[in-house]
């Protein structure tokens, strides 16, 4: 990602360069081209045309890939989400199906597993006309011992366009990204970042509360290891949101608080004047040794019920990026309430994605 | 509780007056009405009361807060042969003692919230003095996984511990302390690694070298003390270190408690009374866990004591019976009893005039309370009425057959003494009298 896929190297030859001779020097000259300028979004203009219904929208991302949320501006996330937004429509009528991905290929690389995130994003790519195929890590080479990074160049030879990657491992899809040609969308690296579910949650959001800027979102639970987490505080900060964390001390990392949150270690406190609650999922597989006692205590703390949840504003909202444990993080009346936009979050989930896949497609070079 | 007396208002008159919590010491009159503190000054007098007051007359005794008792061992549930809530407070009772906590060793562990219900219940039913327990801090002592903290505190435990376990996971210790901090919860550890403890019976020197038995180093204790205090200072938990014996681990007491962090301490009465010659020939009775140490080490803790660095002192009441008493020194289980023998202990280190009473006393009721977060320690208005007349000049002969708890194992097996509890009171009735 960034400027150094666009760069041009200068080669120069014979120049003297103090009192030596110097022959073949190098400049790297790091250049991003303006936006305007891309062919590629001549191509799109022509895609935008074949469509049965275009995207009124014309945003193009200045990025290759999606690999966090940490370096798109408030620009980029407001452009994805009107993109999302006119999907949403489209996504709710009959004839869904697009063909601005006409003759791309996306593969998913799952070496986790995923129901949503995996299904959402083999919708989106079908939905945009994409020929998308699955992987995933207990069917494939990866299974023998090949290398992240030897797959990622076998992957590479076959001309994918674009590469869904989740992966375990914090980091492993920047790594995977510097291997490739194509464009490479990050499903979740480990507990880092997972940019489309926030995308796909600022979308919920503005949906139901008309805005980003200024609402109070309590992100609460096992945020350690939360991936979720970490691109919802960067998304929210980024669109002028409070965020406060609350979690037991042994689930917040040290040094959150200078991630620009307000940080509460009970419900009481952290839910108070929230618009929005947004509960995360015990990651207990992610967990070596103990850092809570025992679920029950959990719940009785840390769960969101009916009672905690009256902490937060009339109309604050409840939010899970799924899978939910209920009775762990979320009682069912409260998952399943009036309150709840858990459902909603599933559907904007591939509106998202089509987003970012269309955004993305825009910049693919047309070879 | 059981009455001894009916609870009519107490006037205990012309007495020293010591309340280390207030820095109060003077010769005064203390009114007890209702269970609770009325007033303690000078000249209250048998025409200031109510009417059916009884009026003691303490002739110069000591008067100050019951005792604190921050660390003993009562078998229930579990080892009721060794000692019950009746028999302990039987013996807290005679011993100055108006406040017990216990410890969560027993069986099974107090590791859940019922089972702290249990013995809070038990308690309240057979105990003449009040009980707190602690709970442990890793299920089932195992030094793994911590337990539910939250939900043991808010059933009543005041506490956590492994009794005289340590945790050797420094990452469950650190997420312990972390965990705890969001409860405010105080976390008491026995600090002795197992490995440097390996088959050691007691102090490792000269002395354990002419016996022929296995030495436990100072550097035990030191190292696990030294490492919980760099954890407190990542975790910014309230730490107390449940037994501290030996001079090093002093120093690395005093620079957390410069450095500001929460950490506070214990020594037991044996520590400060006693030493590693005191064994002599192979008495089981001396085998305390950790072991009694050097000459120089009791002197440094007594040091210690003196200026504050200790916070509390404690009984480290432990009852074991004959059969796990009368074997070879090396076989025989550590632990001694001490509730009805701590002050009288304590007084020693006043008559030799390296401590001074109000300081003794602070350590073994007012500190213990406040870390607690419970009620006692205190002479003033309004508070429960948990205190003690002093005789600190009685003679006396630890005679083990008069002993209160079920077991005899104490370390003060016909020893002379100067000074004992002629009263004690509990929630204004007095549960214990002199004859």
């Amino acid at each position: 990602m960034g400027p150094t896929n666009r760069a041009f190297t200068l080669i120069t030859r014979g120049q003297r360069f103090g009192s030596t001779p110097v022959r073949n020097l190098t400049f790297t000259i790091l250049w991003a081209p303006p936006v305007t300028l891309l062919p590629e979004a001549e191509l799109a203009h022509i895609g935008l045309t074949l469509m049965t219904s275009p995207p009124k929208s014309s945003f193009v991302l200045s990025h290759r890939h999606l690999l966090g949320i940490e370096g798109l501006s408030a620009a980029d996330i407001t452009g994805l989400l009107d993109l999302g937004e006119e999907f949403v429509t489209l996504n709710r009528q009959v004839e869904k199906k697009q063909t601005s991905l006409r003759g791309r290929t996306q593969i998913n690389l799952f070496f986790e597993v995923s129901t949503r995130t995996q299904a959402s994003f083999e919708l989106a790519g079908k939905r945009l006309g994409a020929d998308v195929m699955n992987m995933s890590a207990s069917s494939s080479s990866m299974r023998k011992g090949e290398t992240l990074i030897d797959t990622a160049i076998t992957l590479n030879a076959m001309h994918p366009d674009i590469i869904v990657v989740r992966h375990h491992a914090s980091g492993a899809v920047e790594l995977l990204a510097s291997k490739v040609n194509c464009s490479v969308i990050n499903a979740g690296d480990g507990s880092h970042e997972h940019p489309t579910q926030a995308l796909l949650d600022a979308l919920t959001i503005r949906r139901n509360k008309g805005r980003i800027e200024g609402l109070l979102v309590a992100i609460c639970g096992d945020i350690t290891h939360s991936r979720v987490a970490r691109s919802n505080i960067m998304l929210l900060n980024a669109m002028g949101a409070r965020v406060r964390v609350v979690a037991p001390s042994t689930l917040l990392p040290p040094g959150i608080e200078r991630m620009g949150v307000e940080v509460a270690r009970d419900m009481r406190e952290g839910l108070a004047d929230a618009d929005i609650v947004m509960m995360l999922r015990l990651q207990r597989e992610r967990m070596n040794g103990s850092f809570i006692p025992s679920v029950s205590e959990y719940f009785h703390y840390w769960g969101l019920d009916e009672r905690k949840l009256s902490y937060a504003k009339k109309d604050a909202l409840v939010m899970h990026p799924g899978p939910m444990n209920r009775g762990v993080e979320i009682d069912s009346i409260v998952a399943d309430g009036a309150q709840s936009l858990i459902r909603e979050q599933v559907e904007m989930g591939v509106a998202i994605r089509m987003a970012v896949l269309e955004a993305l497609s825009r910049n693919l070079p047309n070879a | 509780m059981k009455m001894l007396s009916e609870r009519r208002p107490i006037l205990l008159a012309n007495a020293r007056i010591i309340d280390p919590s207030r820095d109060l010491d003077i010769v005064g009159d203390l009114l007890i009405a209702d269970g609770m503190i009325r007033e303690a000054k000078r000249g209250i007098g048998a025409a200031g009361v109510p009417e059916g007051t009884e009026v003691i007359d303490c002739r110069g005794k000591v008067i100050a807060p019951g005792l604190v008792d921050m660390r003993a061992f009562i078998g229930e549930p579990g080892a009721g042969h060794r000692e019950t809530f009746a028999s302990a407070s039987q013996a807290a009772a005679a011993g100055g003692v108006t406040t017990i906590i216990c410890q969560p060793d027993t069986s099974p562990v107090i590791d859940d919230p019922a089972t702290v219900d249990f013995v809070l219940r038990r308690a309240r039913d057979t105990a003449i003095v009040r009980v707190h327990p602690m709970a442990a801090i890793t299920k089932g002592l195992h030094g793994k996984e911590m337990t539910e903290i939250g939900l043991l505190k808010a059933a009543g435990a005041v506490a956590f511990t492994d009794g005289d376990k340590s945790i050797v996971n420094a990452q469950v210790m650190r997420r312990t302390l972390t965990y705890a901090r969001d409860f405010d919860a105080l976390i008491v550890h026995h600090t002795e690694d197992p490995d440097l403890i390996g088959d050691g019976v007691m102090n490792e020197g000269e002395f354990a070298a002419r016996l022929g038995l296995l030495g436990i180093p100072n550097a035990a204790e030191t190292v696990m003390l030294a490492r919980d205090t760099r954890l407190v200072g990542l975790t910014g938990g309230r730490y107390h270190a449940a037994s501290v014996t030996c001079a090093e681990s002093l120093e690395v007491l005093r620079r957390a408690k410069d450095a500001g962090l929460a950490v506070t301490a214990s020594a037991s009465i044996n520590h400060l009374t006693l030493n590693e010659i005191d064994i002599g020939p192979y008495r089981t009775f001396l085998k305390v866990s950790p072991p009694l140490r050097a000459e120089d080490d009791r002197r440094a803790l007594v040091a210690a004591l003196a200026e504050g660095l200790i916070d509390v002192v404690m009984s480290d009441h432990n009852p074991q019976d004959v059969e796990t008493k009368r074997l070879p020194f090396a076989e025989a289980a550590a632990g001694a009893i001490g509730l009805e023998t701590m002050l009288s202990a304590g007084l020693r280190l006043v008559h030799a005039g390296e401590v001074e009473l109000p300081a003794l006393l602070r350590a073994m009721s007012t500190r213990p309370a406040e870390l607690l977060g419970i009620t006692g320690g205190t002479l003033r208005s309004g508070a429960p009425a948990d205190v003690i007349v002093i005789d600190i000049d009685e003679p006396w002969l630890v005679d083990p057959n008069e002993l209160k708890s079920k077991c005899k194992n104490t370390p003060f097996d016909e020893a002379r003494m100067t000074g004992r509890v002629v009263r004690t009171i509990v929630a204004g009735r007095t549960v214990y009298e002199a004859l």
